[in-house]
């Protein structure tokens, strides 16, 4: 594949938003005082590649046919989309101030029903995946050549509907379907491979029928070749190997980031590092 | 106990009235289509896979993605019928269809075949008697049982227009017959009364309906004019009627499907509340042991003679 070197500009403009998303997604957290602010981090670099730099979309037509879709079956990871969705304009930053508040519009885990944006409701795991199959599969049947980019954690592919959705999409060859996998080896209580070991999803998917790619996702050089390669035959795994709590120091690859929230030393801390 | 089959003549299996109808809405509207878990003979949807074969996404035995699927193609603007067997498709993937249906609220009709007892002899896994009282407590999600061809064909019609999530507990492979109701219209969400009458009301759905009449036809004779409603719409449940069904004094719900939590359950709920009045559940207890449909409706009450006796013991409560 012949991958040219994307433009300054354009990293340096997805840079700017994730950077913008890390820090007010954890002023987010630190007021709440809840969130998932170690997925959030991880996964961040892929949310601001995808719809800064990647996905057809317009916020004043949510509900636009042709739009590409992203759905984020990690549900938890509402820090990332909310920020996101905000910065790409899908409502204003005045609402983000009333995440997990009582009757928010930002509930823990999304509802596409209270916010633009959002294309279906997750938070269990393992209900995105088969969702955005069946968002590809309308686009066969209605011939949109719409895309549709789905994010799973790494923790959350133990749930058996994601096989059932892989085998599906391998079987049917949904070449418009990406399926990322946000791949920062550690789960809620511990890592992956020491709880009911992973590895090695490339060779999994692969063998279901999916062209596999597996990147660093915190590169957004790397992320725009893996997001923007032509469409192929096949659906496409994106193995995005992250870092749990990216960005900041005391946070990374700390599992009891999964749903720490920071004291106010921490939270300051964290604003110095993220500049 | 003895018990003298009933004459059956006339009687259809109601899924042949789904798959004509489902093929003629997928004719006139290319947003149609049908989600299956290799369920299409069991669906009865060959003729429709034949005209239809794109529009008919087999996912394989796989009722997560199954489910999934619907609601990721109502996303893309499909019309999707996700069918299967109704233990399968509600209790097999119902997390799929609180999260991605029900409280996401998309516009997908999940239609359950083979409901009830129809696998008799297959045992309590395949019995699906769970799934009114799972499915009438999800949020817009409207539950519908339809009593007969004519009245299955209606619901199918109405769910395909109709914006929203819609169950249709579509009707055991058990033949029934037509209902006797002049000029019949399919209201969703109203109690529809097959049959008058101010002593006594028999609250029915889906393939009990007729046995309501039945047990109506012999209190009849004892000098005691039983009501049947048949209440088609589970969820949301017709309140208006209920309280005049609780006027009469006395009340008996059918239904094939567990006594707790279904529509005897939402019943007893609604009287509790409202107007306590004697409320006799027929239907079934919770598991119940292999054996024939017929001999399952007859062993637990599910007969024109065992309603009526739920109706005696409901009036000598009063």
């Amino acid at each position: 594949m012949q991958m040219h070197a994307p433009p300054n500009d354009l990293i340096a403009l997805i840079a700017a938003k994730a950077l913008w998303m890390r820090r007010t997604a954890f002023e987010m957290v630190y007021k709440a005082q809840l969130g998932h602010p170690g997925g959030d981090f991880s996964a961040i670099d892929v949310l601001a590649t995808l719809y800064f730099g990647v996905m057809r979309y317009d916020p004043a037509r949510p509900d636009w046919p042709q739009r590409d879709r992203f759905i984020m079956s990690k549900g938890h990871a509402t820090g990332a989309l909310y920020t996101c969705l905000c910065a790409a304009g899908y409502f204003p930053e005045g609402w983000l101030s009333t995440y997990m508040q009582p009757r928010s519009m930002l509930n823990g885990h999304p509802n596409r029903n209270y916010l633009p944006g959002v294309e279906t409701n997750t938070g269990p795991l393992g209900h995105g995946f088969p969702v955005a199959v069946g968002v590809a599969i309308a686009g066969q049947l209605s011939g949109s050549d719409h895309r549709t980019f789905v994010l799973t954690g790494d923790g959350e592919q133990q749930e058996g509907s994601n096989w059932e959705a892989a085998m599906v999409a391998g079987h049917r060859k949904l070449n418009h379907l990406t399926l990322i996998i946000d791949r920062n080896r550690l789960q809620q209580g511990a890592g992956t491979e020491e709880t009911s070991g992973l590895d090695p999803l490339d060779e999994k998917y692969a063998a279901f029928g999916w062209d596999v790619t597996m990147i660093d996702g915190h590169d957004y050089t790397a992320l725009l070749a893996a997001l923007t390669a032509p469409v192929g035959t096949r659906p496409r795994c994106v193995i995005a190997n992250t870092t749990k709590g990216k960005g900041v120091s005391f946070m990374e690859n700390q599992a009891s980031w999964h749903h720490g929230v920071p004291t106010a030393e921490q939270f300051a801390q964290a604003l110095k590092e993220l500049v | 106990m003895s018990h003298t089959a009933p004459n059956t003549a006339g009687y259809a299996d109601c899924r042949n009235a789904w798959a004509s109808t489902i093929e003629a809405l997928a004719e006139a509207d290319p947003r149609i289509c049908v989600v299956v878990n290799d369920s299409v003979g069991s669906s009865k949807l060959g003729g429709f896979q034949k005209k239809f074969p794109a529009r008919t996404i087999n996912v394989g035995i796989a009722e997560q993605v199954m489910v999934g699927v619907g609601a990721g193609l109502a996303n893309g603007g499909q019309i999707p019928f996700v069918s299967a067997a109704s233990c399968f498709i509600t209790g097999r993937a119902l997390e799929q269809v609180k999260a991605d249906i029900a409280y996401a609220n998309f516009n997908v009709k999940l239609v359950g075949q083979s409901s009830g007892v129809a696998y008799g002899e297959l045992g309590a896994t395949h019995h699906s008697i769970e799934d009114f009282a799972w499915l009438r407590l999800l949020t817009n999600i409207t539950v519908i049982s339809p009593s007969d061809p004519w009245e299955t064909a209606e619901a199918v019609k109405w769910a395909a227009a109709h914006e929203g999530p819609v169950y249709l507990r579509r009707l055991s492979r058990m033949p029934v017959p037509a209902l006797d109701v002049p000029n019949r219209v399919f209201r969703p969400g109203k109690a529809e009364v097959v049959r008058a009458g101010n002593d006594a009301a028999i609250i029915a759905c889906g393939t009990t309906v007729h046995l309501a009449v039945a047990a109506a036809d012999l209190l009849r004779q004892e000098g005691i004019s039983a009501r049947v409603l048949n209440m088609a719409t589970i969820n949301p449940i017709d309140e208006e009627a209920l309280h005049a069904a609780a006027a009469t004094g006395a009340i008996v719900t059918v239904e094939e499907a567990s006594v707790r939590g279904g529509l005897g359950g939402a019943v007893a709920e609604f009287t509790a509340a409202h107007r306590p009045v004697p409320v006799e559940r027929v239907g079934f207890p919770g598991f119940v042991p292999t054996g024939s449909v017929d001999w399952l409706f007859t062993e637990f009450g599910l007969t024109g003679e065992g309603i009526a006796s739920a109706a005696r013991r409901a009036l000598a409560r009063v």
